[in-house]
């Protein structure tokens, strides 16, 4: 028993000792997914205006999009916009600003489609009460549709934000110094494996939990 | 006045005739019914008339605006053109007060204190003014149709179009839907109404027109189409439904 008591006062400590470190990588994560999500919405609004647009042109467009992004895996876009792109261009961007492009384009991709997804599940009586009110098909899409819409797709929109949030991690790889490339140097100095990612996987956890909870509340407020 | 003009107009849904060669014309204050069996086309020459359906060819001229011209901006025409429909289509979440102010507000028809005013008198009307501040999910399907006549209505239409406005409903809640659209005929609003109530078209309509096969087949007054329909199609039909 006591041995027991020893290893888990040890393991916090050790949790304890490293915090300051993954608080700096933390600090890069949040703002990553942040950022990305912000700028991923925008994109994902466009791009599902697009695909449902009448315009043919707009829909191909949005097609191609969606179909390279979730067609290619998240760190082969990393690398092809960090390493290839720059190379190719002889331009130089931040690894963190890489990073935001490659999230902001994948979440942006999925959003878009969750997004259309909920349009369509608005009863179409919808569009043509609002338009035989004489309300421009702009005005209806914002007053009539979308506010129905949103609150559909919560729960998915969630969904989304939780991946983005744990695909942040994939951007260690471009050397954004953020909680898993952190816990991965820590790693590679002392060897503790199994408590540095152990303490690493708690933190992804929590924050996932704060981010769902945050959600649950937003859902409830708009249940009227 | 003539409200409403429709000449040879035809629609098709792809390679399907749905209206052939319908012509018709409605007066100021006039309540046309449009009766006949289901897939005769009686929807869609109705949502022709605002142009929720494009028609195919012919002409539709609505309180002297003509629709099928490419100048004509279809939002304008529309506020001058109510329409309740079948499924009553409330905005689910706005509330009752909302539901009926959005249009005119947006529309800068009227202040959002003159609009409360409109709503609360329209809510009135219908008997519903208590139901203001709640969400349409909590009425009764009978209420909601009430509300959405409301809604209709606070944009000061010259005309009214009711599609199937009672089908939807539970028998019982028929009656007071028909109350609302019967006060407001006798206020002189032009109504044009499909219906399956024999009943309210015989008490209610200037004029009964029959459709069949996207053909208007028999018109004439509630008199003459429901006491001595002259055409085979009309008899058969209302055998059926009297």
């Amino acid at each position: 028993m006591g041995e027991f008591f020893q290893a888990i006062i040890n393991f916090i400590t050790y949790a304890v000792s490293i915090a300051p470190r993954l608080f700096e990588g933390l600090k890069l994560t949040a703002g990553m997914t942040v950022c990305s999500l912000a700028l991923g919405i925008l994109v994902g609004l466009i791009s599902c205006f697009f695909s449902i647009s009448r315009v043919k042109v707009l829909n191909k467009i949005s097609g191609a999009y969606l179909s390279i992004i979730r067609g290619t895996p998240l760190m082969v876009q990393a690398m092809f916009i960090y390493f290839g792109i720059t190379g190719a261009l002889d331009i130089r961007i931040t690894s963190f600003s890489a990073a935001i492009i490659v999230l902001m384009l994948n979440a942006g991709a999925y959003l878009s489609e969750i997004f259309r997804s909920g349009i369509n599940a608005i009863n179409k009586g919808q569009m043509e009460a609002a338009r035989s009110l004489g309300l421009p098909h702009g005005v209806a899409m914002r007053k009539v549709i979308l506010p129905q819409a949103f609150r559909i797709v919560i729960p998915s929109v969630t969904n989304q934000f939780i991946i983005t949030l744990k695909d942040t991690s994939i951007l260690s790889v471009i050397g954004v110094a953020e909680l898993m490339r952190q816990s991965n140097q820590i790693v590679s100095g002392n060897f503790r494996g199994f408590e540095t990612y152990a303490v690493v996987a708690i933190w992804y956890y929590v924050l996932v939990i704060i981010l769902t909870k945050l959600f649950k509340l937003l859902e409830r407020r708009l249940a009227n | 006045m003539i409200k409403v003009k429709v000449e040879n107009l035809k629609k098709n849904f792809g390679s399907l005739e749905v209206l052939k060669n319908i012509n018709l014309e409605v007066k100021e204050g006039e309540v046309v019914c449009l009766i006949g069996p289901s897939g005769s086309g009686k929807s869609t020459f109705l949502r022709c008339l605002n142009k929720l359906e494009e028609p195919t060819d012919g002409v539709v001229i609505v309180d002297d605006y003509d629709l099928m011209a490419k100048t004509s901006d279809i939002n304008k025409i529309r506020e001058n053109i109510g329409m309740v429909f079948q499924q009553f289509n409330l905005f689910p979440h706005l509330t009752v007060l909302k539901n009926i102010m959005l249009a005119p507000v947006d529309r800068k028809r009227m202040t959002k204190e003159q609009a409360e005013e409109k709503a609360k008198k329209l809510l009135d009307r219908v008997g519903l003014l208590e139901k203001a501040d709640v969400y349409p999910a909590s009425l009764s399907g009978g209420q909601q149709q009430r509300v959405a006549i409301a809604r209709a209505l606070a944009m000061e239409p010259d005309i009214m179009l009711f599609d199937e406005p009672t089908s939807a409903l539970d028998p019982e809640m028929v009656g007071e839907v028909l109350e609302v659209m019967k006060k407001l005929a006798a206020d002189g609003m032009t109504m044009i109404v499909v219906t399956h109530e024999m009943g309210f078209a015989r008490e209610v309509a200037d004029r009964v027109i029959f459709m069949d096969g996207g053909y208007i087949v028999e018109e004439g007054t509630p008199e003459e189409v429901f006491g001595n329909p002259q055409n085979k199609r009309t008899q058969d039909f209302l055998n059926k439904v009297l």
